[in-house]
């Protein structure tokens, strides 16, 4: 505070304090001294990177500081000044069309966002100044201006709500276009702003700009005619964002208070961290060995050539005499030089266009996902969302699944089931048959035989019609309804707000108005908000109505909820809801014991309980919490910490009267997907913020936890369990499950046991969010017990976390992450309460569910239902994994034996750096000639099919932990390069030992040499990735054979024509007489031939690859539609 | 590169200019296209590689390349080949004194007569090599050192050569032929003769015709055009350093020959692969109606006009001269190649096939099951 005054007072820097000061319609403020208006943002969007001037440098500039693209401009600089074997334009043509073609299609999307940018920042909006209205550009608004914004019209800015066309001083927003959301928000006007505002003079002070969308602190002084300033507080429902559209209101008047690229909305799209997939760390690996052959080839190439030259007669025969200007170079530099030469002549080894492949193969790849049919959900009329395509393979690669409960292993649609009233129990009768031994059933709504005093049954029906935040839906003209404040968070998972179209009733979440509906069944309705009324009717159809005082909002660290109302007869009355261990330490014990009961068997029913309680207040309680709540909410900073400290001491001394429990159903298939999962040897956290009865009923239900699954249970009650110390209680309690989990059993390892489902002992492990919070903090030994825990969850197939935090959940994925062996992580949610895990993990997979979009916008994927998880990892995952990695082995490998006889050539030519091919196959092999097979391979390889990798989830333990991108197979492509490569070299040498190979004695030259070796590599490669073609579908024979046929007529046609403006011929119709020669024809094929023979040995000495992780039945029936020799893929799935 | 933009993409839905609901999942809004490409369904063939499919196919290779391999054995094996080193290294050589006493400037030329005897006739036609050792024709410096352009009759080639071409370009005029190629083209003259039992030499009648590739001879090396005089033509211009006469000699009893399509020139230029080589040199074709052999046994002479010097970087020269079949010369290496691949082929065959007997019976059992 005084920090702040003092700022003040000196200077006015408002980029160093914490608050900023702006005067509405800039007038000066009787209060302040000398006004001096701030200096802001002006209000323009600058979403584009580039612009005219400045596009090329930049551009360029970015562009080449990928490591790659740099490599390849070096190579291409050190062509252009070195006298180099191969001509700059080999290396020049790939990276400048690489180059050309990247900076256009960046070049497009920096210009879409400029006209983007324009139409906003054009966009005329009208402005208050000095009373009268000005039309304006939207980026000439200055922060302090008034502005008007009409129905259906964007917001141009962060605006305070001053004034609504609507007589209840609100206005409505949807924020479809900033989180998804597409409900009406309720903003409020700052109360007690005039309605002239042409003389409103006033200044707003609020923090400086944040990106939390949902966050906002600020006050208002307003200033009337010399009284003492009025002070409002201002808070988000005030603040109506930038991006957001105006709904269901005429039109409002608001003040700037963020502009242009300070608003929430430009501060939000910072961007996130790019997530990198292990592929392209295991590519990154093969490249430096890569690298490290490419260096090593130029060093032994280089020694060899001053070796060989140092013998008399070798460097300089008669022959071939050296220019004047050679012979005066500094040997030392030519040494540099030649080393230059030789890393240019091999640098196809690494391949520029290996780059544009794969990303072209993400790229287009990732569009097979959102356009799968399975994943559209005719529900909501969506399919799957691929937010970003560089983790399509790390789908294939999961190991640790962490998926939230509510709304994402089930439904989120929440069903009153029934309620207990001071311990007796209140159910519908058609929602259960089973009858509990100690309470029955008995009419649609009404009670048991054991009831409870009328009194307490309407206090309690009364408490939940008014212990709430739910809106009626407002009569005709409303598609969606109204949605609430939009920091009016209420479920006890702590998930955003979202409409719930559910007999006109609109909260933030389901859980209210279930319980609602549940009241109204029982008779008591609610009618709806009148200004501060609620009105209720009862079941005598009268209608009763309570002032509202206080929303004491939800918020996940309290889990409860209040509301202060004044009943009619003036009574006021304190309504808390929340979770039962929140609710009952704020009780009278006794009351506790006899509902506890209840609420536990209802959790382990798999319900949601609530505990309801309530509170007389006498008018001095409520005067004091009055003016402790005011001032709170008028606090500029630690609102939130302050405003809690309010509510703690208010909800104090309550007295329970019951509780609900609510259904919340699974999602469809949750069970069989988690099944899957596991099976796929993913294990599966649950992380909640539910308790722990109903997630363990939950995983339960999935099938998560087993019969035979031994709990392993780490929570607050096992601690409090000996009485001692719970650091002491926890330390023997880790050991203890160590022990049992990790040092004593499992002889064999999960990856081992095929059987997944053998005798070995599984074990389920349950932890809580405040025992992890003493695990992670408890000071000296938190390290040990962190990887005691984390050894013990390892060993378990199933980890339960309950009561967890947003960030603990981020904090557990972390943890997982980083663990040893770094396994990748997946988590799924569709709450904003996700997001963070989402963010955390290696893969982020949003639900597209009722609870808004937040998680969807930050997840990689998204998808509408949990079952699409399945197909998205067991078969597009798996597929996409094994695609990418034959992709980039076989890259490798290509260019290996492509570039080795070259290397190989060097040591017959005197190491001279003569090129064994001609430029023209050094430029297009890469880019036409073995490029569009591979990218076919890529794209539509399924070496298994669709719906057997879905149907035997072990497949996917085939390639996990990276299986196919590891040193052995890497090794095993590197051998074959090098083993075909020193055949393509030595076969074609023995055959040149005579090099009459034609009918009519004429020889070969050594460009001859070069084009067999290239043909016989060309068909070599190709064939190879026809052998590894699994799946033939048109594309491929086309790609496959056309490659072929095209490099055949482009040899045809290069050396069929003396080319112009070329002084060198060199391969004028050497591939035409090449083909003349039975002998070369005899060469190709059998060099062809032996070169594949290795992989065709294996091929049928590895039994069929998979057979062997299947279940006998499928086993057997796979065998006998595999044993046709072609046929269909099955069109159903 | 793509991935990134792709990224940007993602963000421009979000973008300022989302004035209107530009929404999330627009692109998703509508069902998926149920086309059998969309969906991954692409009818397919797909190959099961299993021993049953791939065993045939190892006996045919076997019993294909074996027949093959057999038969280019025997055809390389039946091709006559004779070959003879004529450097002159050993004082006993008759080419001794010319390889010794040789020297650039040496306008008269050495000559040394090599004998040899046949033990064999050739019957066919008979091909005539010069073959040499230790010469790097594939040396980079030596391979760019040419320009085709000039080669092909260019006239502003003709008068400026490619700067490949240095030290070889000019030496006070421009050179033709430049380069390092040409200035280094064989000039030793061979000529054969035939000694009859009763001591009389018979020359044997050499054609030099037909050694070029047909394509070079007659479209990638031509004469600069405009004048059937090539001493006009080639005004202007020097001959190569190391040449005695100019290009326009090189032949100047045929027109067709002369110049830059002069065949022994073409064939020079055609930069040989590996550091030892042979290059067609003559042709003695077979006598028409005569039954009598090309080359009868007996004894013959070798007459070399010695002006190529190749002591300086321990090369060697050789006359070879071969009969060609269909598959070329004589090189027992494909033969051996196939008939070894075909028996490894083979042999893998019953390999695998008895392994496929034992075990794979098992497996066949599982099935049929």
């Amino acid at each position: 505070m005084l920090r702040r005054r003092l700022n003040r007072l000196f200077g006015r820097d408002e980029r160093r304090v914490d608050s900023r000061t702006i005067y509405v319609g800039h007038r000066p403020c009787p209060a302040t001294d000398a006004f001096i208006p701030p200096k802001f943002c002006d209000n323009r969007i600058v979403s584009s990177k580039y612009t005219v001037w400045n596009f090329l440098p930049k551009n360029l500039f970015e562009q080449f500081r990928r490591i790659a693209n740099f490599y390849f401009l070096i190579i291409f600089l050190v062509q252009v000044i070195v006298d180099t074997p191969t001509s700059p334009v080999t290396s020049g043509l790939p990276l400048f069309f690489v180059i050309t073609v990247t900076a256009i299609k960046q070049g497009y999307e920096d210009w879409l966002r400029h006209k983007a940018d324009n139409e906003v920042n054009k966009y005329l909006v009208t402005v208050l100044e000095d009373g009268r209205r000005a039309r304006k550009e939207s980026e000439k608004i200055k922060v302090g201006d008034v502005v008007e914004v009409v129905e259906d019209e964007t917001f141009p800015c962060d605006l305070i709500l001053l004034q609504s066309s609507r007589e209840d001083e609100t206005c409505f927003v949807t924020t479809a276009s900033l989180d998804g959301e597409s409900n009406h928000k309720t903003h409020y006007t700052v109360p007690d702003t005039e309605k002239g505002l042409e003389s409103l003079s006033a200044t707003v002070e609020c923090e400086q700009p944040q990106p939390d969308l949902y966050k906002f602190v600020g006050r208002m002084h307003i200033y009337k005619n010399d009284q003492e300033p009025a002070v409002r507080s201002l808070g988000p429902e005030n603040l109506l964002l930038k991006g957001a559209t105006l709904k269901n209101t005429q039109k409002i008047y608001g003040v700037a208070v963020y502009s242009g690229m300070e608003t929430k909305m430009a501060l939000n799209y910072q961007g996130k961290s790019q997530k990198r997939s292990v592929v392209e760390k295991s590519i990154n690996a093969f490249l430096l060995v890569y690298l490290c052959i490419l260096v090593s080839k130029a060093l032994v190439c280089t020694t060899l050539k001053y070796v060989w030259q140092s013998q008399p007669g070798q460097e300089e025969p008669w022959y071939n005499q050296k220019t004047q200007k050679e012979k005066d170079a500094n040997l030392y530099l030519n040494m540099f030089t030649d080393f230059l030469s030789f890393m240019v002549l091999f640098n196809f080894i690494i391949p520029v266009s290996m780059y544009v492949t794969v990303e072209m193969q993400k790229f287009l790849g990732s569009f097979f996902i959102s356009w799968d049919k399975d994943f559209f959900d005719p529900e909501i009329q969506e399919g799957a969302l691929v937010n970003t395509s560089d983790l399509n393979e790390e789908l294939g690669q999961v190991e640790y699944v962490f998926t939230d409960k509510t709304g994402t292993l089930t439904q989120n649609s929440m069903e009153f089931i029934e309620c207990c009233i001071d311990g007796f129990q209140y159910k519908n009768r058609d929602s259960s048959t089973e009858l509990d031994g100690f309470c029955v059933t008995d009419g649609p709504v009404s009670m048991l035989q054991q009831k409870a005093g009328r009194e307490e049954e309407e206090l309690f029906l009364r408490a939940l019609c008014l212990c709430h935040t739910v809106q009626v839906k407002e009569s005709t003209g409303q598609e969606d309804g109204v949605g609430d404040q939009v920091d009016g968070v209420l479920g006890l998972d702590g998930e955003m707000v979202h409409p719930a179209e559910l007999r006109g009733f609109i909260a933030s979440s389901p859980d209210e108005v279930a319980l609602v509906k549940g009241a109204m069944k029982y008779g008591f309705t609610f009618l709806g908000m009148e200004s501060k009324n609620m009105r209720v009717m009862n079941r005598d159809k009268d209608v009763e109505t309570y002032e509202l005082l206080h929303v004491l909002n939800f918020d996940p660290v309290r889990r409860r909820m209040s509301v202060i109302v004044r009943s009619k007869c003036g009574d006021i009355m304190l309504f808390c809801k929340g979770a039962d261990s929140s609710i009952f330490p704020r009780v009278r014990q006794e009351e506790v014991d006899r509902i506890r009961m209840h609420v536990e068997r209802n959790a382990t029913e798999g319900y949601r309980t609530l505990c309801v309680a309530y509170k007389l207040l006498s008018s001095e309680e409520y005067a004091q919490a009055d003016a402790g709540l005011r001032e709170a909410r008028l606090a500029l900073d630690d609102r939130e910490a302050k405003l809690m400290a309010v509510y703690n001491q208010v909800e104090t001394g309550m007295s329970l009267i019951g509780a609900t429990a609510v259904e919340d159903r699974l999602q469809e298939e949750a069970a069989e997907t988690m099944e899957a999962l596991q099976r796929a040897g993913m294990k599966v956290w649950v992380l909640t913020g539910d308790k722990m009865e109903t997630a363990k009923s939950t995983c339960y239900a999935c099938r998560l936890f087993q019969r035979g699954t031994e709990l392993l249970e780490l929570t607050v009650r096992t601690l409090e369990d000996g009485g001692r110390r719970r650091e002491e209680r926890l330390h023997e309690v880790l050991l203890d499950y160590h022990k049992r989990s990790v040092q004593d059993p499992p002889p064999v390892k999960t990856r081992v046991t095929r059987s997944w489902t053998s005798a070995k002992q599984d074990y389920g492990f349950i932890i809580d969010g405040a025992t992890l919070s003493l695990l992670f903090n408890s000071s000296p030994d938190s390290s040990h017990y962190k990887s005691l825990f984390l050894q013990i969850c390892q060993n378990c197939t199933t980890v339960l976390c309950c009561r967890m935090a947003p960030l603990q959940k981020a904090q557990i994925v972390n943890m997982v992450k980083n663990s040893k062996g770094s396994p990748i992580t997946l988590s799924i949610g569709d709450g904003a309460n996700d997001v963070s895990m989402i963010l955390e993990a290696h893969i982020g997979i949003g639900i597209k569910g009722k609870e808004g979009r937040q998680a969807v916008r930050n997840s990689d994927y998204a998808i509408p239902k949990l079952k699409h998880l399945k197909k998205l990892l067991l078969g597009h995952g798996h597929l996409y994994y094994v695609r990418i990695a034959h992709l980039v082995q076989y890259f490798f490998y290509k260019n290996l034996c492509f570039i080795l006889p070259q290397f190989l050539y060097q040591f017959f030519c005197g190491s001279s750096q003569q090129p064994l091919y001609d430029a023209a196959y050094l430029t297009m092999y890469n880019i036409c000639f073995t490029s569009m097979p591979i990218l076919a391979y890529s794209l539509l390889e399924q070496h298994i099919c669709m719906e057997v990798l879905m149907s035997n989830a072990t497949l996917y333990r085939d390639v996990a932990k990276n299986a196919m991108l590891r040193w052995s197979p890497f090794l095993y492509w590197t051998l074959l390069g090098v083993y075909q490569g020193l055949l393509f070299f030595f076969g074609v040498r023995f055959l040149f030992s005579n090099p009459a190979l034609q009918d009519n004695g004429q020889v070969f030259g050594n460009w001859s040499y070069g084009t067999i070796v290239f043909t016989v590599l060309v068909f070599t490669v190709t064939l190879k990735l026809a052998m590894d073609t699994r799946h033939w579908t048109w594309i491929n024979h086309f790609v496959i054979w056309g490659s072929l046929a095209f490099y055949m007529f482009f040899s045809f046609f290069w050396g069929g024509i003396i080319w112009p403006f070329l002084r060198q011929q060199r391969l004028y119709f050497v591939f035409a007489n090449m083909l003349r020669s039975v002998s070369a024809w005899l060469v190709i094929i059998l060099l062809v031939l032996l070169s594949l023979l290795p992989e065709i040995l294996l091929l049928v000495l590895r039994k069929p690859r998979w057979p062997h992780s299947r279940q006998p039945s499928e086993d057997r029936l796979l065998q006998t539609s595999r044993s046709l020799p072609s046929r269909p893929c099955p069109t159903s799935t | 590169m793509m991935a990134s933009s792709y990224n940007a993409k993602e963000e421009d839905r979000h973008q300022p200019g989302a004035t209107g609901h530009v929404g999330s999942g627009t692109m998703t809004n509508k069902m998926p296209d149920n086309t059998a490409f969309k969906q991954q369904r692409l009818p397919a063939w797909q190959p099961i590689l299993t021993a049953g499919t791939v065993l045939p196919a190892f006996f045919v290779i076997g019993l294909l390349f074996i027949p093959i391999g057999v038969g280019l054995f025997v055809t390389s094996n039946n091709i006559k080949e004779f070959e003879i080193d004529y450097t002159g290294v050993d004082m006993s050589s008759p080419c001794y004194s010319c390889s010794q006493s040789y020297s650039w400037n040496n306008t008269k030329s050495c000559t040394c007569s090599v004998p040899f005897s046949l033990d064999q006739p050739f019957e066919s036609n008979v091909f005539m090599y010069y073959g040499l050792s230790n010469f790097y024709q594939n040396h980079r410096r030596y391979v760019k050192s040419r320009d085709d352009s000039q080669l092909n009759g260019d006239k502003t080639s003709l008068q400026s050569p490619s700067k490949e071409c240095e030290p070889y370009r000019s030496s006070d005029k421009p050179i033709a032929p430049c380069g390092a190629i040409a200035n280094s083209l064989f000039n030793d003259t061979l000529e054969l003769y035939y000694i009859d039992p009763n001591g009389s030499r018979t020359a044997i009648p050499l054609v030099k015709k037909g050694i070029a590739w047909w394509t070079d001879k007659h479209v990638k090396f031509r004469n600069p055009s405009g004048n059937n005089n090539l001493t006009v033509v080639f005004q202007g211009t020097s001959k190569p350093v190391n040449w005695r006469k100019p290009v326009f000699e090189l032949d100047p009893s045929d027109s067709d020959n002369n110049g830059f399509i002069n065949e022994d020139f073409i064939v020079w230029m055609r930069t040989a692969a590996l550091p030892t080589f042979r290059k067609l040199y003559r042709i003695i074709q077979k006598k028409p109606n005569n039954m009598t052999p090309t080359l009868p046994r007996g004894e013959y002479i070798l007459e070399v006009t010695y002006n190529y010097p190749v002591r300086s970087f321990d090369g060697r020269k050789r006359m070879i001269l071969s009969a060609i079949s269909w598959m070329g010369g004589k090189n027992p290496f494909l033969g051996i190649a196939y008939i070894t691949v075909g028996s490894v082929c083979f042999c893998l065959g019953l390999v695998l096939l008895s392994i496929h007997y034992r075990y794979g019976k098992r497996n066949s059992a599982d099935i049929s099951s």
